[in-house]
């Protein structure tokens, strides 16, 4: 039985080859062998969000995804949010707005952030999106579209109030990308 | 976790000879990774059905849909004739889980998912679905979450996918491949009852893949809707849920579903309340007496009675706000 593979796994624009165990998963690839750091293990168990990376563009855990099961996907890290050296709005709004106390989930925050406005930004209703109806106007992103949409990383400072302030306001200038 | 072998496939005939003694279909693994790391699941082989042709969503000739199995649940959620056709899927899916779990979660995946119950996620404690024979911690443990309806001395576990409430409602139809041929079940039967047999989750045959459900066109599918509680306000498995459509006309039930997520080992299709209302009048008391025809069956645990009134008062509610006027 095989249980390793040589596989290339392309992050931030770079590809790299690996040779792993079948075992490891996204996030312990991204963080134990190519020195991502940004992607944090917070629960393991998909539960926090603090692992949370862009899979062509999408929004997912890295800790419950297998790394050669992203072979072939582009994935984007915090640390690719920022690719030219200048903050994305998102981040500059974070900053700005103190969208976080210790800091520990924020680069889960900032990538599902990103994933999500583009979400939001290609007509993607919500669980608590009055009507799903694709005929009807699209709805206004508010507080609680965001807190909604957002679920899916936790913060134990309990910096919701900014994280939701600095999202409304990155939406409201920037439109789409964060 | 368990040294497994992997291979990423993209022809079912490959993916059907590959899935055979220990190996498992890996879809996006947000259930199944899950399980692995905590020794539930021990595959010896992941077999990667994600690039499958199967992820498309197309119309039937009924005017009905058929949902590739590794559709995403974020892609399922968000397609415009699921959205205009079967609002109440659409909900039911963006009720569960987050946006992360549900980029990554197939239609397929999100199908065979298994319970939530924490004594079956842990190997150190009695479970009969984990381990035929070993008892049931939860019937005298933390079961609050746990079935009202269905469950047996065997296994109290409830269904954990909020996609499946909706889909028994809708009366879809399970398509899969096997070595020997294609064939299909419906969801109602899709999950067997528990009896003493809480291992054998699914009546799918060995090896089998699931390759795509098949809605049904529906007159009445558009007028539906999914409400879930929970204990936060998101991102919580369902306490109880209700799938429900109804169409009424000049005050009488003309047609109606209602289906229950979070009350038992699988979805459970209210077929006594749907009969008390088929052909009487579209009142409160009806919808009320009707929840309360369907629960008398329930057989609550001490700690989880609340879910009956729960249950009913849900039921009544979906119910009322699908009957005001158009």
């Amino acid at each position: 039985m095989t249980t390793r593979s040589t596989i290339s796994l392309r992050v931030n624009d770079v590809t790299h080859r690996l040779c792993l165990d079948h075992r490891r998963t996204l996030l312990d690839a991204l963080r134990e062998d190519l020195g991502h750091t940004g992607p944090k293990k917070g629960c393991d168990q998909g539960q926090c969000g603090a692992c949370t990376v862009l899979l062509d563009g999408r929004r997912v855990v890295s800790c419950l995804t297998l790394a050669v099961a992203a072979e072939g996907a582009e994935i984007t890290t915090v640390e690719g949010l920022a690719a030219d050296g200048e903050l994305r709005p998102i981040q500059e709004a974070f900053v700005r707005l103190d969208g976080f106390q210790c800091g520990y989930c924020t680069s889960g925050q900032l990538c599902s952030a990103v994933g999500m406005l583009a979400e939001r930004a290609a007509g993607w209703p919500s669980a608590v999106t009055a009507d799903v109806s694709p005929d009807g106007p699209v709805a206004e992103l508010d507080a609680a579209e965001v807190r909604e949409r957002m679920s899916g990383n936790l913060c134990r400072c309990g910096a919701y109030p900014s994280i939701v302030h600095a999202i409304l306001e990155t939406a409201a200038r920037d439109g789409v990308t964060g | 976790m368990k040294e497994f072998a992997y291979r990423r496939v993209t022809e079912i005939r490959d993916a059907l000879a590959a899935g055979h003694g220990g190996a498992r279909y890996l879809g996006g693994g947000t259930n199944l990774v899950d399980l692995m790391k905590c020794g539930v699941e021990t595959p010896t082989q992941l077999v990667d059905v994600r690039f499958l042709p199967l992820g498309e969503i197309r119309e039937t000739p009924d005017g009905g849909l058929a949902i590739g199995a590794t559709t995403t649940n974020s892609d399922l959620a968000a397609h415009p004739e699921v959205r205009r056709r079967y609002p109440a899927l659409s909900q039911a899916v963006l009720a569960g889980a987050s946006g992360q779990l549900r980029n990554m979660a197939t239609v397929g995946g999100n199908l065979m998912q298994r319970t939530r119950c924490a004594y079956f996620a842990d190997p150190s404690q009695a479970c009969n679905k984990r381990d035929p024979g070993s008892g049931c911690a939860a019937i005298r443990g933390a079961h609050h979450n746990h079935a009202v309806l269905g469950w047996s001395p065997s296994c109290v576990a409830t269904h954990a996918s909020d996609m499946a409430v909706a889909l028994a409602a809708f009366d879809a139809v399970v398509r899969y491949e096997t070595l020997d041929g294609g064939a299909e079940i419906p969801l109602e039967r899709f999950y067997p009852p528990v009896g003493d047999t809480p291992e054998r989750e699914t009546e799918l045959p060995a090896g089998a893949l699931i390759t795509e459900v098949v809605l049904p066109g529906s007159a009445v599918a558009p007028r539906s809707r999914y409400r879930k509680v929970r204990e936060r306000a998101s991102y919580a498995f369902a306490t109880v849920s209700v799938a429900a459509h109804l169409e009424v006309s000049r005050g009488t039930v003309r047609s109606v579903r209602i289906a229950l997520g979070g009350v038992a080992s699988r979805p459970w299709r209210a077929r006594a309340a749907e009969s008390f209302l088929l052909d009487g009048p579209a009142t409160a008391d009806r919808f009320r007496a009707a929840a309360e025809t369907e629960l008398a069956a329930a057989a609550p645990l001490p700690g989880n009675g609340y879910k009956v009134p729960l249950a009913r008062n849900l039921i009544a509610a979906v119910l009322a706000d699908l009957a005001e006027p158009y």
